[in-house]
């Protein structure tokens, strides 16, 4: 990619996230749900009520509340969650560390699967065995991750309860953590009892997120594999008499990687948007359970901050996949 | 001189549509049964359901299904905790969720079409406005967006129909758009404007013809989101209200007594993955079967 192309990839977000905002904004403020209502205790006089709406500036008219919301978030103040009483800023900052990690450990289990399997699909090439893998793969990819999430807390949670299927960290081995990744800092100062039960608490939700996005990289890079495998370089390579694993690995593995790459990494946003739901089912305290529970209970500023959070997620996640195929790819190094 | 002779039977080159399901493969034939099996109980249900599917007997709540321990016949797939017969709501789902998934992604694909193709045709400011939409549609996570949405319309079918069409139109969009201009590059669409065909003409005549075959493999992709979308918007709580079935509903009732009686909640999922996997393969099969490149 070149420089002008990445300025100009830059220069869209300003706008993008601008739609976005001003999508969520007018969106809910056309809803029925009344936020105040839902906080205010039963024997609230109206006097009451019409002073805490203009607390949270709800009296205003509608335009006058975005310019006043867009220049508040253009200084880093999202305003109050309607419902938790806390800066919006401070809620997503607690929270969104956890869903970062469990994300990050989906998309690492996913590429070591996915991998694996595509390897292990390209050596069985044209035999009966290959056919049932791509069928059990297509099955795999059909089958989205907040359902893999129902099938897993039944599996394994109800009927062979080995795993632990709600929260984050079993709250008898509470500590106090300075930062909330809380899984990073636990391997850093070596709790590895916190760590582990981290792990446990995260492998039913990330197996979830990751097991369509292993059955998509397996099926992109099988495809990519079986695509470098017939070009030339590989057939002479295979003619002085490397064996078919060696030339996998040393010639057409890389070859294969760059346009899976650029092709799977794009769909990292989805299993990001899975987390929404797949914290749900599992009582993970991440920004997607959260998110539920924002709009549940209308909470205007807390669903607008996690919508942008998401939003600048996204963007940030496509941008790094084009720098990391540019990156990767040599050709494209001088545009 | 030699007598010519032929060697076999003269046959008749196989017809298009023949070698087109030869092409699609057994995909298509258990996609297309899993589809057809699926429009069949939706269509029939009132017919084939053993009991009404809101009738309760308190008598007999949670009954496992009959092949089990403890079922009784008169309910073959168990009941739920307020004694409805689990088939016959299984049954009344299916025609919830055909009837959400052929209007959500027609209306989708209708939307979505429009939009691409004139994108796609006329470039300017049109295609940058619509890019720019699209731009800002793939920003918002869209389990989130269609929850949002939902909520704002309130509960009901016509919520979860017009959540799916506002979050997914740019499914259709995307690719009738980048499909518009890659056939706009051939030679034929040049061949057809030489010819004398207006833009409008050519557009209608020439491109959207050749569109179709992507068209109608999305569809079927489309229809299998749309029942996702619909389980999803069940179990956060914001779907068909009442007495409507849906195999959402139905899941998230279950999960309540998962542990009592666990296959409430997993008879909708088999009923749901059955129907997913079915539209997916129907759609890889119709790929594979309308591809025009592989049409020799």
């Amino acid at each position: 990619m070149r420089w002008s192309a990445i300025l100009k990839r830059l220069a869209l977000i300003p706008p993008t996230l601008l739609g976005v905002g001003a999508i969520v904004f007018v969106l809910l403020r056309v809803v029925p749900g009344d936020p105040i209502a839902m906080m205010i205790p039963p024997g609230a006089s109206p006097a009451d009520i019409t002073r805490l709406r203009a607390l949270y500036g709800l009296d205003q008219p509608l335009l006058s509340q975005f310019i006043t919301w867009l220049g508040q978030v253009a200084v880093g103040d999202f305003g109050r969650s309607i419902s938790l009483r806390q800066q919006v800023f401070e809620l997503v900052g607690a929270r969104l560390p956890a869903t970062l990690e469990l994300a990050a450990l989906s998309v690492s289990m996913a590429l070591l699967m996915g991998v694996a399997v595509a390897l292990v699909g390209s050596l069985l090439r044209g035999t009966r065995a290959e056919w049932l893998l791509d069928t059990a793969n297509g099955v795999f990819l059909a089958i989205p991750d907040f359902l893999w999430a129902l099938i897993l807390l039944l599996g394994f949670g109800v009927l062979l309860p080995l795993l632990p299927i709600s929260g984050r960290l079993d709250p008898q081995l509470a500590v106090a953590f300075r930062t909330h990744f809380y899984l990073i800092e636990s391997l850093l100062t070596l709790r590895l009892d916190v760590a582990a039960d981290l792990l446990r608490h995260m492998l039913l939700p990330s197996l979830a997120l990751a097991l369509p996005f292993a059955a998509l990289v397996a099926r992109l890079l099988k495809a990519q594999l079986a695509e470098a495998e017939d070009q030339d370089y590989a057939q002479i390579a295979r003619t002085r008499g490397f064996s078919r694993t060696t030339i996998l690995q040393r010639e057409v593995f890389p070859n294969a990687l760059i346009p899976t790459v650029a092709l799977s990494g794009v769909q990292v946003t989805l299993l990001l948007g899975g987390t929404v739901l797949v914290e749900r089912i599992f009582s993970y305290e991440g920004i997607g359970n959260m998110a539920i529970d924002a709009v549940i209970n209308r909470d205007f500023p807390l669903i607008q901050g996690l919508i942008l959070t998401f939003a600048v997620l996204f963007i940030a996640l496509n941008l790094a996949v084009d720098l990391l195929v540019a990156l990767l790819d040599p050709r494209l190094r001088h545009g | 001189m030699a007598d010519l002779v032929l060697s076999g039977p003269i046959t008749a080159p196989p017809s298009r549509w023949r070698s087109a399901l030869a092409r699609g493969g057994a995909r298509l034939w258990i996609g297309g049964g899993l589809v057809a099996l699926l429009l069949l109980i939706a269509l029939f249900a009132p017919l084939i359901a053993p009991h009404d599917p809101a009738e309760q007997n308190l008598m007999s709540a949670q009954l496992p299904p009959a092949f089990m321990q403890g079922g009784e016949a008169a309910f073959p797939l168990g009941s739920d905790s307020l004694g409805r017969c689990v088939l016959s709501r299984l049954m009344y789902s299916a025609r919830t969720a055909v009837m959400v998934a052929l209007i959500a992604s027609l209306l989708a694909a209708i939307i979505g079409i429009a939009l691409g193709l004139i994108a796609g045709a006329f470039g300017g400011w049109i295609d940058q406005l619509v890019s720019r939409l699209i731009d800002v549609w793939m920003a918002f996570p869209p389990v989130l967006l269609s929850i949002v949405l939902a909520a704002v319309i309130g509960a009901g079918l016509t919520s979860v129909i017009a959540a799916i069409v506002v979050v997914d139109w740019t499914r259709f969009a995307r690719i009738t758009r980048a499909e518009t201009q890659a056939q706009l590059a051939r030679d034929y669409a040049a061949a057809a404007r030489v010819l004398g065909l207006t833009r409008a003409q050519a557009l209608r005549l020439e491109i959207l013809p050749n569109l179709v075959p992507l068209i109608v493999t999305l569809l079927a992709v489309e229809m299998g989101v749309a029942i996702l979308v619909e389980v999803i918007l069940s179990f956060v709580g914001i779907s068909v209200t009442g007495d409507t079935a849906s195999w959402g509903g139905m899941i998230t009732e279950g999960r309540q007594i998962v542990y009592q009686s666990p296959w409430i909640m997993a008879l909708p999922i088999l009923a749901v993955i059955v129907s997913v996997i079915g539209f997916n393969m129907l759609g890889d099969g119709l790929r594979a079967a309308l591809d025009p490149v592989q049409r020799r």
